[in-house]
């Protein structure tokens, strides 16, 4: 694990990517802290104003500081797609790892619900069902684990069938191992390179369809600030305001290269190419 | 092979079931009362009882689903909630239509040059044009469609005035014009789709080089030129045809954000309509075929793949 860390950083796009996603992480960690308004405050008397070094990144068609509202917009939009990829990838693994040990009829009922389950469209089904829980962090996170896990499950399941019939798993199994033990400590490392490579695309595509749904009016909901409702919103104003479109615009498009270098790193590293969704 | 059909086709409609499902349930938890929500909020008592009756509301859930069900798949879809009620069937059928028009520009605008790129990449691996094509489709792959449909608009429409900023046009404009309309969209949604078919391209030329019969090939006396064209290319562009149907399914989930941010009338703004205004039948309606022609994309793979696996085909 440390030479794999040690190779991603030396490549230099890769380190350019981590050093940017990094960034974002500061920002999403100590952004309400730098921020020099709160996000939902009106300025008095400065509204459309362009950026300066009162507003570094204008202030938007209400009088509300940009810089500010994007600072306070990093913790949603990072945390949120962290906590759906660390769920996916728990419930993901825990049923793939179970269905590519076990086999038999199991493995063929629950990858064809599996199977099935992928081949829905994420937004559309994520649209649906966000209407219907309401759109809350607490459902954004919900839905979209409900997507993705499927997708974790397939990858595991592949992985750990592919080791199956290997000899040290035989072995554990005449040493009597538990099947817990056998599948956490023996398989799990195994699987570990395209569970990494995974793990990285899903972080992606979880930025992605929760942008999205900001955009679409179906994110954390106003007055928190999320980038994707900001672009919207920016959008009807754009010839007074363009910087309050082109700053959250800007920002989720670095944040989206800085995780596609690295995680195009970890797919060299790892020599695992991962899959679209 | 027709062991392969059926086993696929039988997922498909295991699919389209779940969907129903999932789709029927969710709309079942949505807040507020149908009748009151298509009458007003002044409709009297009696008229909200007549037509919850009129809609089966007062029946079991199961029932319900099933009466939806059967209905839908005998083809009566019935009326929409919203918009003077009209019947759904011919509207998500006109919607389906245009959004097919767009997907359609996009794939003879994206295809071609992507295929090329990929091919073009992979045989000059670890080159400065290389590395060029890949921090390109690395910097869009996984873009948003909204952010590159709206940078898109300010550069080509706003900016330079090549092209109209929105896609509203009847259906019985001249195509020169409609096409002039369809240009920013189907490059805001071929973007991402690009990507992948050029990433997954190279790939697939970079292993075909360094297969034995290539160097059997140049040492038996073929140019390079003749041994690529002939042989490379053939054996090299097969999975990208895989390739180019999956990705048809991520250009249907992308037509869905690119017709909002363009208002291009298509069954993507339909449903997204259709959700904001709690429109429940239109909603599951609009998703159902949505998520149809999904599968179908990823079915279509599945049997491209198959014909050129014997191996999976026997399976």
């Amino acid at each position: 694990m440390r030479t794999a860390v040690a190779q991603l950083l030396r490549r230099p796009m890769t380190l350019f990517g981590a050093i940017i996603v990094a960034l974002f992480l500061l920002a999403a960690v100590f952004g309400p802290m730098i921020a020099p308004y709160p996000y939902d405050m009106l300025i008095r008397g400065a509204a459309r104003l362009p950026p300066s070094a009162d507003y570094l990144f204008g202030t938007d068609q209400i009088g509300r500081d940009v810089f500010s509202r994007v600072l306070w917009g990093a913790r949603d939009i990072i945390t949120l797609p962290l906590l759906t990829t660390a769920l996916s990838v728990l419930f993901g693994t825990s049923i793939g790892l179970f269905i590519g040990y076990y086999g038999g009829w199991i493995d063929e009922i629950v990858s064809r619900i599996l199977d099935a389950l992928l081949a829905i469209p994420a937004l559309a089904l994520a649209l649906v069902m966000l209407r219907a829980v309401g759109p809350s962090p607490f459902g954004i996170v919900a839905v979209i684990v409900v997507l993705y896990t499927p997708i974790v499950a397939r990858v595991v399941r592949a992985a750990a069938l592919s080791l199956r019939g290997s000899g040290y798993i035989e072995a554990a199994k005449l040493r009597g191992e538990a099947v817990r033990y056998i599948l956490f400590r023996e398989i799990l490392p195994g699987v570990l390179p395209a569970l990494v490579v995974e793990a990285a695309l899903r972080f992606s595509y979880a930025i992605f369809l929760t942008a999205s749904l900001g955009f679409l009016g179906f994110g954390v909901q106003p007055p928190s600030p999320d980038w994707g409702r900001m672009v919207n919103e920016a959008r009807t104003a754009f010839s007074q305001v363009p910087w309050a479109l082109w700053f959250p615009a800007g920002a989720i498009i670095l944040l989206i290269v800085g995780v596609n270098l690295l995680s195009d790193g970890l797919r060299r590293v790892f020599r695992y190419e991962g899959q679209l969704l | 092979m027709l062991r392969f059909l059926t086993r696929r086709l039988a997922l498909l409609a295991l699919t389209l079931f779940l969907t129903s499902i999932l789709v029927f349930a969710s709309t079942q938890i949505l807040p507020g009362d149908v009748a009151r929500l298509i009458l007003g909020r002044e409709a009297q008592d009696q008229a909200l009882q007549d037509l919850r009756e009129e809609l089966g509301l007062n029946q079991p859930l199961p029932v319900q689903y099933t009466a939806w069900l059967t209905g839908f798949v005998s083809g009566d879809w019935g009326r929409a909630f919203t918009g003077g009620r009209p019947p759904i069937r011919p509207l998500v059928m006109e919607r389906l239509g245009r959004s097919m028009q767009l997907a359609l520009v996009t794939l003879i605008l994206t295809v071609p040059l992507s295929v090329t790129l990929g091919v073009i990449a992979g045989l000059r691996e670890n080159t400065w044009i290389d590395s060029v094509i890949n921090i390109l489709t690395l910097a869009v792959v996984g873009l948003p469609e909204f952010v590159t449909g709206l940078v898109l608009i300010n550069v080509f429409a706003l900016g330079l005035g090549w092209f109209p900023t929105g896609a509203a046009l009847s259906s019985d404009a001249p195509l020169g014009e409609a096409l002039r309309q369809m240009i920013l969209p189907a490059t805001a949604a071929g973007f991402v789709m690009m990507a992948y078919i050029v990433r997954m391209t190279r790939a697939g030329v970079i292993d075909e080089m360094k297969k034995t019969y290539v160097r059997t090939a140049i040492l038996k006396g073929l140019s390079r030129r003749q041994v690529i064209v002939r042989h490379v290319l053939r054996n090299a562009l097969l999975p990208t045809v895989t390739v180019i149907a999956l990705s048809i399914g991520w250009l249907i989930g992308g037509l869905i954000v690119i017709e909002n941010v363009f208002n291009y009338p298509g069954l993507g703004r339909l449903m997204t309509a259709a959700v904001e205004d709690k429109d429940i039948p239109l909603m599951q309606a609009t998703v159902m075929v949505v998520v149809f022609f999904f599968a179908l994309a990823n079915l279509a793979a599945d049997v491209v793949y198959a014909l050129l696996n014997p191996r999976i085909r026997l399976e």
